[in-house]
């Protein structure tokens, strides 16, 4: 079985967003980028996969701008096979996203592609089940356990209410959740291995995909401030103030 | 315009994310039904008539929506759409499941957790977890859009919508429900109790967070957590507060043993009163908390829960 593992590169979770002064966005100039941490997560599971004998091939893909390659190495320094880069300087939308991850998975042949539940950036978690639908697919998102079996994967999923497991006829579209598994470090060796590994230098051009966008960003502003409130001495002192406040 | 809401319940009961969807949905104007997808869901389709600004309930009831699987509702609500112009529903797991879907399938962006209605092309959602808010316009001819529900006030009941039963679905052929393990819990909902109790890595185990339960049932509230307090196995997944988990706006969070990472705050910040127990007093929960107390929470809170 092949594994498709696309990865986004965004602002490094420890990383507060600032919003730029003219409204446009987030600056993202001289900031800490790293790996989504939840395609972390996926990455691991494909390795995982690969461990057990189950994977044949685990491939990484990732879309964006030329540095979008350092977190392809990251991957395949973890141990994914090979990297497709996908190549653009704009942030495209979680449909166009999609529509490429269509045509490579097609190409490639992947029975699975396992995706973040979503990206901590733009935190859409909407381009792993429009993955599936395009395919066609059946989906399992937010994925605490996998597990494969013949023909069928069987996501154990976190929804509002606790678990939910379902079994997925391959090919599949599994989303990653914070507890399906505890990312590993790449060790030295291997990132000088990871060096070596093939990635391919591919456009959006080349699968043909309409990336324009479908929403404009009007403006990005900071969000209602909290002001920090006070200190109280005791807990009588707390009580009083949510007695005074009627919230207790 | 005519805009479908999709109804969040349990085949039993009609939750009041519904309501905070249809306010959502009244502001962009135009004709809201809502649709009730699952098994026997005549009681959800009559509590769902009588949210105030309905024109109608559709109820499609069969046995491969009890779940609401993703490829089953894509099933239902795809077809659906030529008759409108705009689906909203819940940001919960139940609807941040197909929506995507549904949405790719029509061709679409998706505008997740919207948190207000500009216009009927324009809403504001937050984005870098919560640390910027953006403003979209959306070119679309359909818009797909989940809701964050702690954003928009509950319609009111006094409505009396027209109801209609659809045809039984194709099933799903590829993805079956296998079972589920439920939190039992006679407290209220996390995402809609008026108190939220939340503990923290802090707490130190699954044993000592009987206390942050024990002065949660005190106030008569519901118990969130940190992530570091569901990845240590101290509480269900389904009690996570966050970005990536809940988003809760009670009248009163308290945040126990739990430091304030920005992940955290962006599930809880929007609450009317933030209480913060922890024993550091640089802790950046501190400062967005109304009243802070820096105190160890193995003291602090079984005096808290005696002094009520
Ligand atoms: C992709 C991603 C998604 C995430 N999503 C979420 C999310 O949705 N929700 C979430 O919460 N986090 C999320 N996180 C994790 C987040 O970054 C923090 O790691 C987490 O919130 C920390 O939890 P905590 O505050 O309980 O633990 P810590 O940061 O370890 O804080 C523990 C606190 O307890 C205090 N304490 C210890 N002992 C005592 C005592 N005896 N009395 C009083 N105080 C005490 C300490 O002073 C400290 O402040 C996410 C992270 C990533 C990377
Ligand atoms: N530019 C990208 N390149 C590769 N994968 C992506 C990209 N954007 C999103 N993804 C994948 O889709 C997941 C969900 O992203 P989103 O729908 O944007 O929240 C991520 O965790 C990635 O697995």
């Amino acid at each position: 079985m092949k594994v498709l593992v696309p990865v986004k590169r965004v602002l490094d979770y420890n990383v507060k967003a600032r919003v730029k002064a003219d409204q446009s966005g987030v600056d993202l100039s001289n900031v800490k980028m790293s790996m989504n941490p939840f395609d972390e997560i996926s990455v691991e599971e494909a390795v995982r996969l690969k461990e057990a004998g189950t994977a044949t091939e685990a491939v990484v893909v990732s879309i964006g701008p030329a540095k979008a390659q350092e977190t392809i190495r990251t991957a395949l320094a973890v141990g994914m096979d090979r990297g497709i880069h996908v190549q653009t300087d704009e942030d495209l939308e979680p449909l166009a996203i999609a529509k490429i991850l269509k045509a490579i998975a097609e190409e490639e042949g992947a029975q699975l592609v396992i995706t973040g539940k979503q990206a901590i950036d733009n935190d859409y978690g909407a381009t792993g089940s429009m993955l599936a639908a395009l395919l066609d697919w059946p989906q399992g998102t937010f994925a605490n356990t996998v597990e494969t079996s013949g023909d069928s994967i069987t996501v154990k999923r976190e929804v509002d209410g606790g678990l939910q497991t379902v079994k997925l006829t391959l090919p599949a579209v599994v989303t990653t959740d914070l507890r399906l598994n505890e990312p590993r470090y790449a060790r030295l060796p291997d990132i000088m291995k990871a060096k070596k590994k093939q990635i391919d230098a591919k456009t959006p051009a080349d699968y043909g995909v309409d990336t324009a966008p479908r929403l404009t960003t009007v403006k990005v502003t900071e969000p209602a401030g909290r002001s920090a409130g006070i200190k109280v001495e005791s807990v009588e002192a707390l009580v009083g103030k949510l007695k005074t406040e009627g919230v207790i | 315009m005519a805009i479908l809401v999709v109804a969040e319940h349990d085949n039993t009961d009609l939750k009041d994310a519904t309501h905070k969807t249809v306010t959502a949905a009244a502001a962009m104007g135009g004709d809201v039904d809502i649709l009730v997808a699952g098994t026997g869901v005549k009681d959800v389709m009559a509590a769902a008539a009588k949210i105030d600004g309905v024109r109608a309930v559709l109820g499609v009831d069969h046995v491969s929506l009890t779940r609401q699987l993703a490829e089953a509702m894509e099933a239902v609500i795809v077809p659906l759409m030529s008759e409108y112009d705009a689906i909203l529903a819940p940001d919960t797991t139940a609807h941040k499941n197909y929506m995507p879907r549904v949405a790719a399938k029509l061709d679409v962006m998706q505008i997740s957790s919207i948190t207000g209605v500009e216009s009927a092309d324009t809403f504001v959602r937050p984005i870098y977890a919560g640390n910027a808010m953006a403003t979209v316009k959306s070119s679309d001819s359909k818009k797909v859009i989940t809701v964050r529900t702690t954003a928009f006030n509950a319609a009111g009941e006094g409505g009396s919508a027209s109801d209609k039963m659809l045809a039984d679905p194709a099933s799903p052929s590829t993805s079956e429900f296998v079972g589920e393990e439920l939190t039992k819990s006679d407290r209220p909902e996390l995402a809609a109790a008026k108190i939220v109790v939340s503990g923290g890595r802090g707490v130190g185990s699954s044993e000592n967070f009987a206390i942050i339960e024990s002065l949660a049932d005190k106030l008569g509230a519901a118990v969130g957590a940190s992530r570091a307090a569901v990845d240590a196995g101290y509480v269900p997944n389904d009690y996570q507060v966050g970005q990536t988990g809940k988003s809760v706006a009670p009248e009163l969070y308290i945040a126990i043993g739990i430091s304030g990472a920005i992940q955290h705050l962006a599930g809880m910040k929007d609450s009317k009163i933030i209480v913060a127990i922890n024993k550091d007093e640089d802790a950046p929960i501190f400062q967005v908390a109304d009243y802070g107390l820096v105190a160890d929470l193995f003291i602090a809170v079984p005096e808290l829960e005696a002094a009520l």
